[in-house]
């Protein structure tokens, strides 16, 4: 198998493994600012 | 708890960089694959995580279905959508995997079928989750979340009992491995597994939030504004008195 096409795939793997984990930290983050800001509202 | 969530994170930084170091150093390169075999060490520990998480929100449901315990309801849906995480990117690595080695991104393989159908399963259960507002719902979603877990020993032993395209199971099966390359893949899976216990825990927090908050606008409709008796009996609501 060629090497530098080898490395291709390997690489893309990996960023797409690690695209998907910030994505979804990502949706986290937001959830939790939102969630944060509606609490603070009731509170008022 | 709130100083240990940082140090954690940090220590499961550092793993995860020590486990990519050696996915991509350390291990041994492939002789037949070459380096796309590395890949395996994403896609394999991703696997057992999600299959991991896809367990524990089994437990929760059924704990949630015998008692009630809207504790075990919220470890539920956030086992199911950290799992679906998971299983997105076995879903993703393994058609990278695929391409340069079979010369296809997909084949109906048993195991690649089964695999899909777990994530199909495992979303609906969350669509379900996100979209109904009836009180049946985390009933409905523990009952879905039993008739899921039964997808997961079929896409671990398809490839046992059908042949398949799909590699031998390297632990436990026709498989072999070579130490070097099984050293790497269990530090891959610790590194993967510290990493879903963080994100959980943190989901489950916001799990806790969100309910808290759905409780105090539901209170706050019931009396109108002003008719509430303290600010404390609006804010800190117990958590899973929402919707059941």
């Amino acid at each position: 198998m060629n090497s530098a096409n080898s490395i291709k795939f390997l690489y893309a793997a990996y960023i797409a493994t690690w695209l998907i984990h910030a994505l979804y930290l990502g949706s986290l983050v937001r959830r939790y600012g939102r969630l944060r800001q509606q609490m603070k509202d009731l509170r008022k | 708890m709130k100083r240990l969530f940082p140090i954690l994170a940090v220590l499961t930084a550092l793993l995860l960089t020590y486990a990519l170091y050696q996915a991509l150093v350390v291990a041994p390169t492939e002789r037949t694959m070459g380096d796309v075999q590395r890949i395996f060490y994403y896609h394999v520990p991703s696997a057992w995580t999600a299959f991991l998480l896809f367990f524990v929100n089994l437990v929760a449901s059924v704990v949630y279905l015998v008692w009630r315990n809207p504790k075990a309801d919220a470890l539920a849906v956030v086992a199911a959508e950290v799992g679906v995480i998971f299983c997105t990117v076995v879903l993703v690595t393994g058609p990278i995997w695929a391409r340069p080695v079979w010369g296809i991104w997909w084949t109906w393989d048993v195991r690649l079928t089964t695999t899909l159908v777990l994530w199909l399963i495992y979303v609906s259960y969350l669509v379900l989750r996100r979209f109904s507002d009836s009180s049946q719902t985390p009933k409905l979603a523990a009952v879905l979340a039993i008739f899921g877990a039964l997808d997961v020993p079929l896409v671990y032993f398809s490839i046992w009992f059908f042949r398949t395209q799909h590699p031998q199971p390297v632990i436990g099966g026709g498989g072999s491995i070579d130490p070097r390359m099984l050293h790497v893949l269990l530090i891959n899976w610790l590194a993967f597994s510290c990493f879903a216990v963080l994100v959980c825990w943190w989901r489950y927090r916001l799990e806790r939030l969100q309910r808290e908050v759905e409780e105090a606008q539901a209170l706050e409709s019931l009396l109108g504004p002003g008719g509430v008796p303290s600010q404390s009996a609006r804010v800190k609501a117990p958590l899973g008195r929402g919707p059941q």
